[in-house]
């Protein structure tokens, strides 16, 4: 039980980490790819923490490795969100600033929780995501009280994602029977924080009409298969390998 | 018999892959060095979840110390690190190397430190980006000198 959270915590990390990764080297300008970069390292830093934690708790029947990169698409419990296309960077953004609210709250409330270990995990990683807000919040107020173009492309962007913000503040089984933060409880939180800044940005909030869940219980979008095959191609063709 | 002593001085020989400058004791990343025998125990803290210069570092540390004695490397997360951590003469060389050491504040929106140049002291200083070369750095230019360089974030 607390394995399937704690893997839902790292998957989450993971597979937005590797998102922002396909970014690099292909960035409009070379100051962005290194903050993308940079985020996508300290996500990949956080969740092999959480993957050797997860190992542990499986009895190290499992290697962190072998958690990232050899379980199948339904064994995975991100949050659907993540697992979107990147889009242009507009997409990208917002993307990233409704994870980077979710995260701050979330680690917020885990360094309060019962587990040791959870605890200190989200004690280092709340002061690097302070940075990673700060940074998706300033683009969406640059942006979108930028030009009309930037505007629209960021509006745009924030209509299409709507739908798989829910997710981020709804509490899964293994959230209710365990002693940790449950997402729902911070709802009205993300939105007040995501309201300030969309207002500030002058972008409309879109109307909460059909949103998607399931990635929390491993049912995704077609997405995530295709980000599979590529992160895991190299530990299915070569069990094993190092480099 | 080797002695806690001995361990932090070859300590004070192991340095950062990326900020060669600084050891490992400059940084504030070891937190606890314990002899039981023949085998030590040595504890650090990683900087940031991701730096990639961990590995590297727990390596460069067992290759030292492994001379004298068993080496245990032990990874504690918590307490976090925090750059005040880092010691006076660890500050001072990051400046004489280039690399502007840690300014409190400016970590809201649309804010930055005011970091001076560490090469021609001025204050009229620009930051480029919040991001840099590592995940400790952010990026700024002297307005002054024009001197591009490094600002150690503070981290807390």
């Amino acid at each position: 039980m607390k394995q399937d959270y704690v893997l839902h915590l790292a998957d989450t990390h993971l597979i937005l980490g590797q998102r922002l990764g396909e970014w690099c080297g292909h960035n409009f300008v070379l100051e962005q790819d290194i903050a993308m970069s940079n985020i996508a390292l300290d996500l990949f830093g956080q969740c092999r923490s959480l993957y050797q934690y997860a190992a542990e708790l499986g009895g190290n029947t499992q290697t962190e490795d072998q958690l990232a990169f050899l379980r199948g698409e339904r064994q995975y419990k991100n949050h659907l969100l993540v697992e979107q296309p990147n889009g242009d960077f507009a997409f990208t953004l917002a993307r990233q600033f409704f994870f980077d609210v979710y995260h701050q709250l979330l680690c917020e409330e885990l360094v309060k929780c019962s587990d040791k270990q959870l605890q200190a995990i989200a004690e280092k990683s709340l002061k690097e995501v302070r940075y990673h807000l700060t940074w998706s919040s300033e683009w969406m107020i640059r942006l979108g009280d930028g030009t009309t173009e930037s505007h629209d492309r960021l509006q745009t962007a924030v209509n299409e994602l709507w739908m798989w913000t829910h997710e981020l503040t709804t509490t899964a089984s293994y959230e209710k029977a365990l002693d940790v933060p449950k997402p729902a409880n911070f709802r009205t939180a993300w939105q007040a924080k995501v309201r300030a800044i969309l207002n500030e940005a002058t972008l409309e909030i879109p109307a909460d009409g059909t949103q998607q869940a399931g990635g929390k219980e491993g049912i995704h979008t077609e997405h995530l298969g295709y980000i599979l095959s590529e992160m895991q191609m190299m530990q299915r063709t070569f069990p094993g390998m190092t480099w | 018999m080797v002695t806690t002593e001995q361990i932090w001085k070859l300590l004070g020989d192991v340095a950062d892959p990326e900020i060669p400058v600084l050891s490992v004791l400059d940084l504030g990343i070891v937190r606890d060095v314990t002899v039981t025998g023949e085998r030590v125990r040595i504890t650090i803290t990683p900087t940031y979840s991701g730096c990639p210069a961990m590995n590297t570092i727990e390596a460069d540390i067992r290759e030292k110390v492994q001379a004298l004695a068993t080496v245990d490397v032990v990874t504690q997360l918590s307490p976090a690190w925090t750059t005040d951590w880092l010691t006076e003469s660890g500050k001072q060389k990051l400046k004489e190397y280039g690399i502007a050491p840690p300014v409190e504040g400016g970590t809201g929106m649309f804010e930055n430190p005011k970091v001076s140049c560490p090469r021609c002291e001025s204050a009229n200083t620009k930051m480029l980006a919040q991001f840099g070369s590592t995940a400790c750095k952010s990026m700024y230019q002297c307005q002054d000198c024009f001197e591009p360089f490094d600002h150690f974030k503070c981290h807390r």
